[in-house]
C-alpha cells in the first residue's frame, strides 16, 4: 500500500461539516451543546474565511453542510454564506431556533438556494417552550418562522430536545411538527455535554418517564403513516449499547466553531491534551488527516478492552469520548452508556439521582452577551 | 410494500425540493442527498431518480429502462415501484 493509500485508508473523506457560525444566540436552553466557554464575537471569523473553508471541505468530500450556531441568524453575512455554499452544489442546512429569523431572510435564504432549514422548539406549550428557552415570545416566533419556511417551499425538520420538563410531550411534539408542516422530526433526548452536562439534575427524566416517552413516540410511527419521518435519539443513561458518536471520531464529519478551531465533534473540547488545529493556519483537509485531535481515536486501533475485541467495535466505535471522559475520567474508555463498561451501572445510578422528585434544581441558562442580535438584523 | 403496488401507473414521481442527485466527485458515482441523509445509489436507482421529474408517469419510466436496458417489463416495473415506495416513505419522493 502507498503512504497516500494508507492516509486515504486511516481518513477516509469526511461527508459533513458543522459551520459553527458564531456562538451568540439569544435563547438560552439548558441543554446547549455549544462548550461552557463560548467564542466572543470579536474573534468570529469572516466570511471569506468561511468561504475558504467551504471551497475546501468541498474539494476534501464533504457534500452537507450544517450552518449553526448558536444562532448562525445572528451573523449578516448568512445569506451570502449559503449562495457559496449552492455554487459549490454544496447542501446547505440552517440549524437555527428561529429567533432573529424575518420573512424577507426566509427569502433570501431560499433565493440563495438553501438547501433545508431545521427549527428547535422547545416544547408544545408555549409557558413552557418560553420558560426552557429563557426568552419570552420564542415559541409564537418559532411557529410563525415555521410558516415562513414551509410557504418559501424549503423543506422543514423540527428538532424536540427531550429532558425533565417536557419528556411527557414527547410524541406531542411529533403532532406540533406535523401541524407546523415539517416534512421531518427530530425527537432527541438530551446528550449530556457542555451546557446540558451542567444542568443535568435540572433536565434528567426518570426512567419510567423515558421510557414512556419513547414507546409513545414508536407508536406513533405505526399512525403517522408517511406523512412526516420521525429521527429518534434515544436517552443514552438508560441505554444497553452506545450510540455511535459522530459516526465514528473523526470518521465521516468535522466541526468548525466560530474562530476557526476544527473539533472532530461539539464536546471535544472537553477532553483535555487535545491540540485543535486552526483554519487560519492550517489547510482543512490537513486538519482531517494530520492533526493530532483527529488522529486521537480514529479507528480502533486506540481502544482498550472491552471495545478493542469487541464485535460492535465497528458499529458504535466504543460509543462517546466525552461521555467516557465525563463519567470515567478517561477519554479512552468504553463509554460507560455499554452495558460491557464497568461503569456501566454508574450512569444508571446518575440517572436515579438526578431524576429524583427531591431534585428540582434551577437551570443555568446558556447566555454569553447577546446585546448586538438586534442591532445585526438589518 | 404495499403502497408500492398501489402506486398508480399514471403517478408522477418527483424530488421534491431539499432533495437531489450529486455527483460525488470526491468517491465518484452520485449520492442523493435529503435533510440529514447521504444516500449511495447505484447506476439503476440514478437511471430511475433521472427520470422522476413530475412529467414523466411511473409507466413512461418503466417504458424508457425497457428501452434502454432491454430488460423484463414485468421485474423492472417491480423494482421502479420498489425504490419508489421506500423514497416515498423516507420523504425523498413526492408525487
Amino acid at each position: 500500500m502507498t503512504d497516500a493509500a494508507a492516509a486515504a485508508q486511516a481518513a477516509p473523506a469526511p461527508i459533513g461539516l458543522l459551520a459553527e457560525l458564531t456562538h451568540r444566540c439569544p435563547l438560552g436552553c439548558p441543554y446547549c451543546s455549544n462548550p461552557l466557554a463560548l467564542e466572543k464575537r470579536n474573534g468570529e471569523m469572516d466570511a471569506a474565511t468561511w468561504k475558504r473553508v467551504f471551497d475546501q471541505a468541498n474539494a476534501l468530500g464533504v457534500l452537507q453542510v450544517h450552518l449553526s450556531g448558536g444562532e448562525p441568524a445572528a451573523r449578516r453575512d448568512l445569506v451570502e454564506l449559503v449562495a457559496h455554499c449552492a455554487s459549490l452544489g454544496l447542501y446547505s442546512n440552517l440549524i437555527t431556533s428561529g429567533i432573529g429569523v424575518t420573512e424577507a431572510l426566509v427569502g433570501q435564504l431560499d433565493k440563495a438556494g438553501l438547501d433545508h432549514v431545521q427549527l428547535s422548539v422547545q416544547d408544545c406549550e408555549e409557558a413552557s417552550a418560553d420558560r426552557i428557552a429563557g426568552y419570552k415570545g420564542a415559541f409564537a416566533r418559532k411557529r410563525q418562522v415555521a410558516q415562513w419556511v414551509v410557504a418559501s417551499g424549503i423543506p422543514l425538520t423540527v428538532n424536540a430536545v427531550i429532558h425533565r420538563a417536557n419528556v411527557a410531550r414527547a410524541a406531542r411534539m411529533v403532532d406540533l411538527a406535523i401541524d407546523y408542516g415539517a416534512r421531518r422530526v427530530e425527537i432527541a433526548h438530551t446528550q449530556y455535554y457542555g451546557w446540558a452536562l451542567k444542568n443535568r439534575a435540572a433536565l434528567m427524566p426518570s426512567r419510567e418517564e423515558a421510557d414512556a416517552a419513547w414507546n409513545e413516540v414508536e407508536a406513533l410511527r405505526q399512525r403517522i403513516d408517511g406523512r412526516i419521518v420521525i429521527d429518534h435519539v434515544a436517552p443514552d443513561y438508560h441505554a444497553r449499547t452506545p450510540k455511535p458518536c459522530m459516526g465514528g471520531w473523526g470518521r465521516q464529519t468535522l466541526n468548525v466553531s466560530p474562530t476557526g478551531k476544527v473539533l472532530p465533534c461539539h464536546a471535544a473540547e472537553t477532553i483535555p491534551g487535545l491540540a485543535f488545529w486552526n483554519v487560519n493556519e492550517h489547510p482543512l483537509g490537513d486538519i482531517w488527516a494530520n492533526s493530532p485531535a483527529f488522529q486521537a481515536f480514529r479507528g480502533t486501533d486506540w481502544m482498550p478492552e472491552p471495545c478493542r475485541g469487541c464485535e460492535r467495535r465497528e458499529i458504535d466505535f466504543g460509543g462517546c469520548r466525552c461521555q467516557a471522559l465525563a463519567l470515567t475520567g478517561d477519554a479512552r474508555a468504553t463509554d460507560p452508556a455499554c452495558y460491557l463498561s464497568p461503569h456501566h451501572a454508574v450512569m444508571a445510578e446518575i440517572a436515579r439521582r438526578d431524576s429524583a422528585p427531591a431534585n428540582e434544581a434551577a437551570y443555568a441558562y446558556r447566555r454569553v452577551e447577546m446585546l448586538a442580535l438586534g442591532s445585526d438584523q438589518t | 410494500m404495499t403502497a408500492a403496488l398501489e402506486l398508480d401507473a399514471t403517478a408522477k414521481p418527483r424530488l421534491p425540493r431539499g432533495v437531489r442527485l450529486k455527483h460525488d466527485a470526491v468517491r465518484g458515482g452520485q449520492v442523493l442527498l435529503a435533510p440529514e441523509r447521504i444516500v449511495r445509489t447505484d447506476p439503476i436507482a440514478v437511471a430511475i431518480l433521472q427520470r422522476c421529474d413530475g412529467a414523466r408517469t411511473l409507466d413512461n419510466i418503466v417504458d424508457e429502462l425497457c428501452e434502454a436496458y432491454k430488460g423484463d417489463r414485468a421485474r423492472i416495473d417491480r423494482d421502479v415501484r420498489a425504490l419508489l415506495a421506500d423514497l416515498i416513505a423516507k420523504r425523498m419522493i413526492a408525487l
